[in-house]
């Protein structure tokens, strides 16, 4: 029971990092159907700028508050500069440009950084948490992992239902062609698709970093588990992207506890081939809901 | 004419690829009218509204609103321009509510008090819609979505109105329904429509003018009264 429950917690702590990233691939898919195989590429690199700023300033809030505005950054200038070429040229162009970035970005951080494998700091404290002398499996700092998603989820979904901006997106990720018939400037709004997809896989780099060291590859794994996340979901449903992520951290945990935990990412590919073979259009995709 | 054409398109071409479909179309048509693009299927009707409103590149030719050339310019900015293009069939944003779909259609214009007074109008205009707004807008009845697309078209207070063939797959009633709408926009608004139709006798019955297209040529144009009791014409072109 006592490990059940720490395998419970830790799988679902794990799971928001991996919702952060299925989230910023929804956001992507959603608007312009593009698949974006740099996602985790674009997180590690804002990594790195949170560790240059929380080595240089010593504040980690800094580098925190500087690697999400820095994902925004980043995100628009790709899609401006490298992604908005491609549209409309099929989508085999837009999957090779977007791993072609991930190649780049990978080996651009390699030249600046190194490549050796480098400690970057959790938000809070990673000792364990106790409810009396029963020990969580948590700690503070996946607390505020799992609070800082859910909360920057909440806020996109806030966006995205109430204000003209969320409207825009929505729409043009239903119908691009009609929107820009009612003069809504789509590439504006692509754009912006790209920037909040940026701030995203930035939150989940600088919260999972702390556990997998800090190198050019390092969220490689993570972006595989957090694409099966976006997949269990049905890659274009923001709530199933967040759902498939908990859902997947936590089978993953009682997999790795009660199994062995070498293979992790292996368990991980099978719940995606399993997926993909038994209910290939997600658990929560539009065409599903759209029934109810 | 001495008045000024609010829309006029001179001379035309257009082709999807290397394929032309527009060869040289000229239409000239004076504020608060209505004409009507008639001919058959393949005539180039649809190919027409998709180049004015900037979804197809016109390759020669310019288009005029209010005097202003268009030709090239991107559908953003020709909706801006106060050309609103209604396309043929399904034009409403299913997944949207019927309030998100109004609202999306006053997102081109500034301020959020010139946006809400648009949303009310609409809703004062059509009572069928506020009694729906927070539906999907995929619940509606074809009648319903095609009163709907028009009224989120008029929500950026156009100048000139493109409709694609509004009729289409309606009951006979509803037919009639939308057709008198076109007319009342025409006369309480002063909308400029340009209106795209397979059934040519019910769109003569309304409009001022009408031309008749054939593989990307005018074949006739004239006034609508001059053309429905064209004999020769109606058997030839439009079936009636």
């Amino acid at each position: 029971m006592q490990e059940f429950l720490e395998f419970t917690l830790g799988g679902i702590a794990v799971g928001m990092i991996y919702a952060a990233i299925a989230l910023s691939l929804v956001l992507i898919w959603r608007g312009t159907r593009v698949l974006n195989y740099s996602q985790g590429g674009m997180a590690m690199f804002t990594t790195y700028v949170a560790w240059v700023v929380i080595r240089d300033t010593g504040s980690y809030w800094a580098g925190f508050a500087v690697a999400l505005a820095a994902g925004l950054v980043l995100g628009a200038l790709l899609e401006v500069t490298v992604v908005r070429p491609t549209m409309g040229k099929g989508p085999l162009n837009s999957v090779i440009v977007t791993i072609g970035l991930l190649i780049l970005l990978e080996g651009v951080a390699g030249i600046i950084y190194g490549g050796q494998y480098r400690s970057f700091p959790p938000s809070f404290s990673i000792k364990g948490l106790k409810v009396g002398s029963v020990a969580l499996g948590i700690s503070a700092s996946d607390l505020f992992t799992a609070a800082a998603v859910l909360a920057a989820a909440l806020a996109l979904f806030l966006v995205f239902e109430y204000t003209s901006v969320g409207l825009r997106l929505r729409a043009t990720a239903f119908a691009p062609g009609v929107t820009r018939l009612l003069g809504v400037r789509i590439g504006r709004v692509l754009t912006l698709g790209w920037a909040l997809a940026g701030l995203f896989g930035a939150l989940a780099g600088v919260l999972v970093t702390p556990s997998t060291f800090l190198y050019p590859n390092s969220m490689d794994s993570i972006f595989v588990l957090g694409f099966t996340a976006a997949v269990i979901g049905g890659l274009d449903s923001p709530v199933g992207g967040v759902i498939g992520g908990v859902l997947l951290g936590v089978v993953l945990s009682y997999a790795g506890g009660y199994l062995g935990s070498n293979l992790v990412l292996v368990y991980g590919l099978a719940a995606l081939a399993l997926v993909l073979m038994i209910r290939p259009s997600g658990l929560f995709s539009s065409t599903a809901s759209r029934r109810v | 004419m001495a008045e000024a054409a609010a829309l006029a398109i001179e001379d035309v071409h257009a082709g999807y690829g290397g394929v032309p479909v527009l060869n040289g179309v000229s239409i000239s048509a004076r504020p608060g009218t209505i004409t009507a693009v008639l001919g058959a299927n393949g005539a180039g009707k649809t190919t027409l509204l998709r180049t004015i409103s900037g979804l197809v590149r016109p390759r020669q030719g310019r288009i005029l609103v209010d005097g202003a050339n268009l030709a090239r310019r991107h559908p953003e900015d020709i909706a801006r321009a106060g050309v609103a293009h209604v396309p043929e069939g399904q034009g409403v944003i299913t997944e949207l509510t019927v309030e998100e779909n109004l609202r999306l259609g006053a997102l081109c214009r500034r301020g959020g008090s010139v946006r809400s007074a648009a949303l009310s109008d609409a809703y004062q205009r059509f009572p069928l819609l506020a009694e729906r707004k927070r539906r999907h807008a995929g619940l509606l009845s074809g009648g319903e979505r095609q009163i709907l697309v028009i009224a989120r078209a008029l929500m950026a207070a156009p100048r000139v109105l493109l409709l694609d063939e509004p009729s289409l797959g309606l009951a006979p009633r509803m037919v009639a329904q939308v057709m008198d709408l076109v007319r009342t926009l025409r006369d309480e608004v002063g909308l400029t429509v340009l209106l795209v139709e397979q059934n040519a006798r019910s769109a003569l019955a309304i409009a001022d003018c009408g031309m008749v297209l054939n593989l990307g040529t005018v074949v006739a144009a004239d006034d609508a009264a001059v053309l429905a009791s064209d004999v020769a014409l109606r058997r030839h072109y439009l079936g009636f």
